[in-house]
């Protein structure tokens, strides 16, 4: 287990994408980039596993259409049957068209807000979380690696000549 | 420079050759001899929605290369002359349009019922005071005037675009840039009109009684799947001949993600369309629906789902909108897809119940592809499949998704 943590602060994020590049081709893991706003490329070249979120997006939204399904089922076919455009045909595909909005609207619905809920969960921000970014500075105009190693000496060195601009080695306890 | 494959050539002219093999049968009773049935009022019909389905193709193509003008959009820079080659397609079906529009204004064809004769004289016995008083907008020489306008305007935004697309190759700078965005900016606002206005008067007036305010955007959604397919297709095509070298799957990712959202669009105009005149069940809208309804049932349902359900699920992940194996089936799937929805918007008001889908129809789908596939190739031969001092073509060269 390596006790020491590495950060480089870089000014600009052309530099940090090429510094990655270069880091992670002679096999350093990087912990971890903090960064004000998303760079184009940087998952694929820190090698971040493609997100799930796409996929959980759509139960999500088949969640949502089920959901539809059963409260429009229930509300106007079993509940209290109602004529729709004049067409009291009492059966649930026979007033299907008239449900579809509905559908429609709870898949979008079920999908946005559980997509939502379940970023915050995964990226741990909650109420009265407390912010886990080492230097304010990233949320700023700085953008910062951070790397786990003992070899804080030969890190610090890689980091320089990649362009870092600030380096700072920190004690794990 | 792009020089056409002599199979493709060989190919185009085949299916020319079935085209007009459908078009003399479908025109005369020499047909009979071989025992088809025929009848010229089925065959004009085809002839108008094989003709629309690739006019709309040439047509959205127009629009297109305008659209990536005016949204100053770099990612399409190096798939623009496929683009371009296929909006010098749009003459051509616009020519054969106008050619329809006056063999129905002499009577030779009947697609329009408006056009009857006696239909707007009150001492007529087919007199029909709807339609008479629809006379001051559905009137022939208004309607061959509008029509006139709509196909020279569009061609000539088509012809104007592509000319300072080559003089930009020849000379550099930015000027010709500039006066593109002009002319796309002024080509959209006047297509934005006329192709609405389009769709009233070739579509929509066929069957006169009935009208939808959102039928304009319906037609314009359905072009623009064809449209988008067809570039898509049409790039991968010349990807795979060795040609367009900076033309990669960022490029059909985005064209499929078009596709798809389109489909949608389409799908959403349709639905909204649908849905409402279900509800209200007023008789003089309900009966659009019921002609397709009685006669047409299961095309008119298998239709709207496999233009809805097949780009929905197919291109809905990531990695089949950057396989062009796959887009290509999609693709195809696509355009049989709103080939059938053309096919219900025009033969249900021209046809009524004596509809068929035999050798005139797809002879002649055949023949226009034919058509289609030539010009398209020949326009692609005359100019380099590169812009090469397009001020965005580095980014497009490097586009990244």
């Amino acid at each position: 287990m390596s006790n020491k943590l590495v950060y480089g602060i870089y000014d600009d994020e052309e530099v940090l994408l090429t510094a990655v590049k270069e880091i992670r081709s002679k096999d350093i893991d990087i912990k971890e980039v903090y960064s004000p706003f998303p760079i184009h490329g940087l998952d694929h070249a820190l090698g971040l596993k493609r997100t799930r979120l796409a996929i959980a997006a759509f139960f999500y939204g088949a969640l949502g259409c089920i959901f539809a399904f059963a409260m429009t089922y229930y509300i106007m076919i079993i509940d209290w049957p109602m004529n729709i455009g004049g067409k009291p045909s009492f059966a649930y595909y026979l007033n299907m068209p008239a449900f579809v909005p509905i559908l429609f609207e709870m898949t979008v619905f079920f999908a946005a807000h559980l997509m939502v809920i379940t970023y915050f969960f995964r990226s741990k921000l909650f109420p009265g979380q407390t912010a886990s970014n080492p230097d304010v500075r990233t949320t700023d105009d700085k953008f910062l690696m951070e790397i786990e190693s003992d070899n804080d000496k030969s890190i610090s060195d890689l980091m320089k000549k990649t362009g870092a601009s600030e380096i700072t080695v920190k004690e794990l306890t | 420079m792009y020089t056409v494959a002599k199979n493709t050539k060989t190919i185009s002219f085949a299916l020319m050759a079935i085209g007009l093999i459908a078009l003399i049968f479908g025109f005369t009773n020499i047909a009979e001899f071989f025992g088809i049935e025929t009848d010229p009022h089925r065959a004009w019909t085809s002839l108008m929605i094989n003709n629309y389905f690739f006019l709309a193709i040439g047509a959205f193509a127009i629009f297109f290369v305008a659209l990536q003008y005016v949204a100053e959009a770099g990612w399409a820079i190096t798939l623009k002359r496929v683009a371009e080659a296929i909006s010098s397609y749009f003459i051509v079906g616009g020519i054969v349009m106008i050619f329809i529009i006056i063999a129905g204004i002499m009577h030779w064809n009947h697609i329009w019922h408006w056009m009857a004769v006696g239909i707007m004289d009150p001492s007529s016995d087919i007199y029909d005071p709807i339609i008479h008083g629809k006379e001051a907008y559905l009137n022939p020489s208004f309607f061959l005037g509008r029509a006139i306008v709509y196909v020279l305007g569009w061609w000539y935004a088509a012809k104007k675009l592509k000319e300072l697309s080559m003089k930009e190759d020849a000379v550099g700078g930015l000027t010709n840039y500039k006066k593109s965005i002009t002319v796309s900016a002024i080509f959209i606002g006047f297509f934005g009109y006329t192709s609405s206005m389009m769709a009233w008067d070739w579509i929509m007036s066929i069957d006169t009684h009935w009208f939808s305010t959102l039928f304009g955007w319906f037609v314009f959604s359905s072009m623009g799947v064809t449209g988008f397919t067809m570039i898509a297709m049409l790039s991968i095509y010349l990807k795979r001949k060795g040609y367009l070298e900076y033309v990669n799957e960022n490029h059909i990712h985005d064209l499929g993600k078009w596709i798809f959202s389109f489909s949608i669009l389409w799908t959403y105009m349709w639905f909204s369309q649908f849905m409402l005149i279900w509800y209200s069940n007023i008789p003089e809208e309900v009966t659009y629906y019921l002609a397709r309804w009685d006669d047409y049932n299961f095309l008119f349902w298998a239709t709207s789902a496999i233009n809805f359900i097949f780009p929905l699920i197919l291109l809905m992940s990531r990695d089949t909108k950057r396989n062009f194996s796959y887009i290509m089936v999609v693709g195809t799937i696509v355009l049989i897809g709103h080939w059938f929805n053309v096919f219900l918007m025009i033969a249900p008001g021209t046809l009524k119940d004596h509809w068929h889908i035999g050798f005139i129809e797809i002879g002649m789908f055949l023949g226009f592809l034919g058509l289609f596939l030539f010009v398209v190739h020949r326009a692609l031969t005359k100019m380099p499949l590169l812009p090469k001092n397009h001020p965005f073509v580095d980014e497009a060269k490097h586009l990244h998704i």
